[in-house]
């Protein structure tokens, strides 16, 4: 009986310690890939959850708890995702901000929801993400149905009667976004002369660029990654080709123009409206610069996304994810990205992406519809 | 007509850049009968070497092209033939004696450590190189307005390879270096009791192997612009396609292989969908394994007694 006694008395002490050290610290999780090809935008979804648990913490934390931060790296890759996921929802952590890519989110969000675990997602745009009338999911960003509207939309205004070409690189991702700016495009009567495929992790796109160079494509929409984008920027433009790219949201990251370099002048793609340039991120965009960090694409996503999440959890008084959630969705939140409130899917109700074009320098702005190439 | 050209031009590239990966597991699958599944990862290796020897000659003000390619090829060969060394006689040669898996599993469990090893030191980003080589030639352009262009990057990838696999088949067949590397591969007892030392020929094929991995590493980095760590995975993956196509052992063949994989890569997307161009090119490997069950070049095994 007594090893028994001792054995129960261990453990009693030990969940008692466990239990005091969870009142200390809410740890919250940020879930991207941290490391593979899409490290780039892992690195921007941690800068703003780190960003902004510092900020929370600096101003007394939540609940009268200080906030910890959980940081997955699920490499881009469903299985490491669904793993992080499951981590996530066994240490009790009643939030996670990600993940970043679509393939990923989509089957991570089913491990959250069983776990009951609120995932917001600051970046992932493929439609089925909040298709699937699941409890957990939010997003703050846009969906790739409205941006292939957008995209369609700039494409009939300015290369009506021209070729133009869609390639996907067959991710959750890319053929979504494909997809997507193909239907809009069909629906108003356009028809695309090439639609073809390509493997991401391929680097010879040579044999796609003399393709679309034989059947005088003027503009080739691309729904995949910027790093296969811009290798087959470099491939066109080495077989003297002068056809225009456009792509979707992933080309907001600077290592697009470190792997075309001038290379990347006129390419288009659309994305949010620079959430830098808001009046409500003024405050933070200088707090990053001071830190010697560009808040670039979905850095201002990732801070909202918490500070959505935190403000929500103040309101509701606990953080039990189920009552934070209807909370969320019954509100309307000031964010970095400005207010934003949410549909009973998970959507956010405006939405508003844009064109921007890339210049000479490596850098990129916002381009009015309409006005040229 | 215009068009099949160009693709043809691209596919005799790509296939150039394959098949010196695919002489490295050609020549060490011919002398210790096992494939060397790190020789992708050297190849990466050989990349990277190459874009850090370039970095560091441009911060250093070198600006005359030739002089910067012949000492980033110097210098990426010479470090990444260290690294084929240490491989062999870390992972393999301990085991040379052992049972046939575990040379395999070795190689395996090493070309993870490189591709983790490159990941940890130098990040996961795709690093990128602006142009080195830039310009090239219009070779004719037709009515409909069709350009065909060869680059003068191309150019420099196919002399590179020819040039090399000229040397080295002479290597191979000509020098004394060469017959001991024959006569390890025909017996290595029979070698050893002859007076070849076979520990050294071994190390020797495994360096020269890396070398010309290495080479590979700077003309894809030459013409692509681009590498990262997990490049020596699909590469290598196609390039012992290639070895096996043309007949492993055979150092033609290894050459031929890497062309026919690249030419057929390239034609079946400039006429098919894409989408397939794995699938035809596997196809025909398959095809070609049935009926030439040795590869285009490869010898049949003759069974020793």
């Amino acid at each position: 009986m007594k090893p028994l006694k001792l054995i129960g008395l261990a453990f009693g002490a030990s969940l008692a310690l466990s239990t005091a050290a969870l009142a200390q610290d809410i740890t919250i999780a940020v879930a991207g890939p941290m490391t593979g090809s899409e490290a780039a935008f892992g690195r921007q979804l941690k800068n703003g959850a780190e960003q902004a648990i510092a900020d929370f913490n600096a101003a007394g934390g939540v609940l009268g708890k200080k906030l910890a931060l959980f940081v997955g790296d699920d490499a881009c890759d469903p299985k490491q995702a669904r793993s992080i996921a499951e981590k996530v929802a066994s240490a009790g952590m009643p939030f996670v901000a990600g993940h970043f890519c679509s393939s990923s989110s989509i089957p991570a969000s089913e491990a959250y929801a069983d776990g009951n675990v609120l995932q917001i997602t600051p970046a992932s745009t493929n439609p089925l993400f909040t298709e699937r009338k699941l409890w957990n999911v939010l997003r703050v960003c846009g969906r790739d149905d409205q941006q292939g509207i957008v995209a369609a939309d700039y494409i009939l205004k300015n290369f009506k009667g021209k070729n133009v070409a869609i390639l996907n690189d067959k991710t959750t991702y890319g053929k979504g976004l494909a997809d997507e700016t193909k239907k809009a495009l069909n629906k108003a009567g356009f028809q695309e002369k090439m639609f073809e495929s390509y493997n991401k992790d391929e680097k010879d796109f040579n044999a796609i660029a003399s393709r679309l160079k034989r059947d005088n494509i003027d503009l080739v929409y691309i729904g995949g990654y910027h790093q296969q984008a811009g290798a087959i920027l470099r491939q066109m433009r080495a077989q003297g080709m002068k056809t225009v790219m456009m792509s979707g949201d992933s080309m907001n990251d600077k290592e697009f123009a470190s792997i075309t370099g001038p290379l990347a002048e006129g390419t288009l793609f659309t994305f949010g409206p620079d959430p830098r340039n808001k009046p409500t991120a003024k405050a933070i965009v200088e707090k990053f610069k001071a830190k010697g960090i560009d808040p670039e694409g979905y850095t201002l996503y990732t801070y909202a996304a918490m500070q959505l999440w935190l403000d929500a959890v103040k309101q509701a008084g606990t953080t039990d994810p189920q009552k934070v959630m209807k909370v969320i969705k019954a509100g309307t939140w000031d964010t970095v990205l400005g207010k934003l409130a949410f549909d009973e899917k998970g959507d956010i109700k405006a939405i508003d992406y844009v064109v921007y074009k890339w210049d000479d320098k490596g850098n990129y702005a916002e381009i009015q519809p309409g006005k040229g190439t | 007509m215009d068009y099949f050209l160009q693709q043809l031009i691209n596919g005799i590239v790509l296939g150039s850049i394959y098949g010196l990966i695919a002489i490295g597991y050609t020549m060490v699958y011919g002398i210790v009968g096992m494939i060397n599944f790190a020789h992708g990862d050297i190849f990466m290796i050989g990349g990277f070497i190459a874009l850090i020897t370039f970095l560091i000659l441009i911060s250093i003000g070198l600006t005359v092209v030739p002089v910067i390619l012949l000492i980033v090829l110097l210098v990426s060969m010479a470090v990444t033939a260290l690294y084929g060394w240490s491989v062999e006689r870390i992972a393999y040669r301990p085991l040379r004696q052992s049972f046939r898996l575990a040379p395999m599993l070795s190689a395996i469990g090493m070309s993870f450590v490189l591709s983790n090893f490159s990941q940890v030191a130098q990040g996961a980003r795709v690093k990128p190189v602006p142009p080195i080589i830039t310009g090239g030639y219009t070779l004719h352009e037709s009515d409909a307005g069709f350009a065909v262009q060869l680059s003068n990057v191309q150019i420099v990838v196919v002399v590179t390879t020819i040039v090399l696999l000229a040397i080295f088949t002479w290597l191979v067949a000509r020098t004394r270096f060469g017959r001991d590397m024959r006569a390890c591969e025909q017996d290595q007892t029979m070698a050893a009791l002859l007076g070849v030392d076979v520990d050294r020929t071994i190390s020797m094929t495994f360096v020269i192997g890396a070398a010309l991995a290495a080479v590979a590493g700077v003309m894809y980095l030459l013409y692509y612009g681009l590498v990262d760590f997990f490049m020596g995975f699909l590469a290598g993956i196609k390039a012992f396609t290639a070895a096996v196509l043309g007949g492993i052992g055979s150092l033609p063949g290894a050459m031929l292989g890497g062309l026919a994989i690249g030419l057929i890569e390239t034609l079946w997307s400039a006429y098919f969908s894409v989408e397939y161009k794995d699938v035809a090119a596997f196809s025909i490997l398959i095809i070609v394994l049935i009926f030439l069950p040795t590869g285009l070049l490869g010898r049949p095994e003759v069974e020793k007694v």
